[in-house]
């Protein structure tokens, strides 16, 4: 079980109040992924629920026991640090097994455990080596292994990817996912990167200078985002986000359409544009083009899009699926919901 | 083309590297010639090759006791090391790893005290140890040797403990470990190399000292510095026996260098993170 329930957590280093108020409830096996900017204090709120830090206010709660003075240890909750925190002067097979041995486990039962995690893990081959002879994917795997044998209530995982290559970084991605299948355990996950959030995720939490901004499935997030913050946070290129004449004819402050529902036509549409720049990456086609009366927009198209820098292009936003903003910054209506 | 480049790089490296160690060991290379040499041999002029004679040692043993100095040196150095540490261990460890803004400005203070000559405190030092009835006594020495060498200690241990991410420890805490296993099981094995190669170079810095050693002994606590000195005497300098005083001298420290230079050299690069 690994239900964690955070009731108005607060936390301040000396004067800076990092994060102000947090109320958040995670469930058994649910996969949370913490997005937002650098500085948020994503780390910070994860390390209030690890134990590595005293909360300044508030309670935190494991499947309904409040555990806010406890030690980490008491908490039955596994890291895995962005930086491996690998132990060095252990073998990978030590390295596995410590948790273990802290819990004053078995001989028998501790070499069954760290031989199953190795063959989960394809660390079989290397278990008698340093952590100094492996790479960075194997290193993090050792750092995975370590966490899944104590078999704990959750895994709190800050940004464990960030220092591997986007290939590895691919494969890791789907290995967590997988291991998230198997185990059904609850996994707390900290990343800055969108395509982890919205891939691994089923519960999306967008903080923002220590607030919670919004808490949905990858998809509400994306389809209605609660106001300008998480709208141009989620998606990737950000949604276009278009103020004046135009978003007041549609009755709102702001106007925000994403670049994947703006048709894309060389003869005719609704706006006018030049492009600046255009990417193509084969599969589809970024444009960035200086729209007339709008401003900078960035378009996305399917494929192929012959233009190059200059060229005339014509756009025309899907309207179903426009955002609308008022001068507070919170979304009207939910057009986008009707995607 | 490129490969000769490099071969030649390195014959030319290695070369001005053999040149430089040369430079620097021939003080010492020359004691040891000079120490085998016969008296009149060794005031005739630079001469590299000598006759090998002995006499000058076994003339050094006779006139004087080299056991008491000896032992005199071993108290004194490995006495204030493990002094030194004592303090240093805690407070490097406290600095490193709950540093405060003012920790940058205690440890240049600390260093600071090394830039001062040693002369500017003789006098004051000298009296305190008249008073206390310490001049000449090995507890005196010990304590002057590890107050001079603490400020090295607690920056050699403080760069070292630095190196321990923090983050390793955390995880022992996530892995269960409570602070007694913490400390034994994780924080140790990383720290040890370090006060290892801290607890070495003090010994030596210690062993060699002779401005304090020298100054506040006579007999009773004169350590091998102070033996090597008292060759230079009034009645004459005798070049030969001075030379093998000091290879007797510096010998045991030479040969504890020497079997723990790896130790010495070794950092605590291990490749935990990244
Ligand atoms: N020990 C500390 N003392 C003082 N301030 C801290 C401490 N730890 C974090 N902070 C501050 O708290 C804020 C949030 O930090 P945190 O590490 O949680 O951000 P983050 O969202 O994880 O950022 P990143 O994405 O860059 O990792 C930052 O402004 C940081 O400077
Ligand atoms: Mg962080």
């Amino acid at each position: 079980m690994g239900r964690i329930t955070l009731k108005n957590v607060s936390k301040t280093f000396g004067e800076a109040k990092v994060i102000p108020s947090i109320d958040l409830e995670i469930n058994d096996g649910e996969f949370v992924v913490f997005v937002g900017p650098s500085g948020c204090g994503k780390s910070t709120l994860l390390r209030l629920i690890a134990g590595l830090e005293d909360v300044s206010g508030g309670q935190i709660l494991i499947d309904g026991k409040d555990y806010t003075n406890n030690a980490p240890a008491e908490r039955g909750l596994a890291m895995v640090f962005q930086s491996y925190a690998l132990y060095p002067h252990m073998t990978v097979r030590n390295n596995i097994a410590f948790p273990l041995k802290m819990a004053k486990m078995d001989k028998a039962a501790i070499d069954k455990k760290v031989t199953d995690a190795a063959r989960v893990l394809n660390l079989t081959d290397y278990l008698e080596r340093r952590p100094s002879q492996l790479s960075g994917g194997q290193r993090q795997r050792v750092a995975i292994g370590r966490a899944i044998v104590r078999e704990p209530s959750a895994f709190l995982f800050d940004e464990p990817l960030s220092n591997l290559d986007a290939a590895l970084r691919g494969t890791m991605r789907l290995e967590i996912t997988d291991l998230h299948h198997q185990l059904k355990t609850t996994m707390v996950y900290v990343t800055h990167d969108q395509i982890e959030a919205m891939t691994m995720a089923d519960k999306i939490v967008v903080l923002n200078r220590g607030n919670i901004e919004q808490v949905g499935s990858p998809l509400e997030l994306y389809r209605s985002p609660r106001n300008l913050f998480v709208a141009g946070f989620i998606g990737s290129p950000k949604m276009n986000l278009i103020e004046g004449a135009y978003a007041q004819s549609k009755g709102a402050k702001t106007a925000g359409i994403r670049p994947e529902h703006l048709l894309l036509s060389k003869d005719s549409g609704l706006w006018t544009g030049t492009v600046t720049v255009a990417e193509h990456l084969g599969a589809d086609t970024f444009l960035h083009a200086n729209v007339d009366g709008i401003g900078l927009i960035t378009a996305r198209c399917d494929g192929e899009f012959g233009v190059t820098y200059g060229d005339r292009i014509y756009l025309t936003p899907d309207e179903g699926k426009l955002h609308r903003f008022d001068g507070r910054g919170l979304a009207i209506g939910n057009a986008g919901l009707a995607a | 083309m490129a490969r000769s480049v490099t071969t030649r790089h390195k014959v030319t490296a290695t070369i001005f590297a053999w040149i430089v160690a040369l430079l620097i060991f021939f003080p010492i290379l020359y004691t040891i010639i000079t120490s085998l040499k016969s008296e009149t041999e060794a005031i005739a002029g630079f001469n590299l090759l000598p006759s090998f004679t002995l006499e000058s040692y076994i003339t050094v043993q006779t006139q004087r006791d080299y056991l008491t100095p000896f032992m005199n040196s071993v108290i004194i150095s490995v006495g204030s090391t493990i002094l030194a540490l004592i303090i240093a261990v805690p407070s490097a460890w406290a600095m490193a790893f709950s540093p405060t803004k003012r920790t940058k400005d205690i440890l240049m203070w600390m260093l600071s005290t090394k830039m001062m000559p040693a002369v500017a405190v003789l006098v004051p030092i000298y009296l305190i140890f008249r008073d206390l009835g310490i001049l000449d006594s090995r507890i005196g020495l010990t304590v002057v040797l590890m107050l001079i060498n603490l400020p090295i200690v607690v920056w050699m241990l403080y760069t070292y403990f630095r190196e321990i991410p923090g983050e390793i420890l955390e995880a022992s805490r996530m892995d269960g470990a409570g602070l007694w296993q913490e400390i034994v099981y994780v924080l140790t094995p990383m720290a040890v190399p370090g006060i290892a190669s801290t607890l070495l170079l003090n010994i030596i810095l210690a062993w060699n000292e002779s401005f304090w050693t020298i100054r506040l002994t006579t007999t009773n606590a004169a350590p091998l510095t102070a033996f090597i000195a008292s060759f230079s005497s009034p009645q004459g300098l005798f070049w030969a026996k001075l030379s093998a005083a000091s290879t007797m001298a510096i010998a045991p420290i030479l040969i504890l260098g020497w079997f723990s230079q790896k130790q010495l050299v070794r950092g605590l690069t291990f490749g935990a993170v990244k």
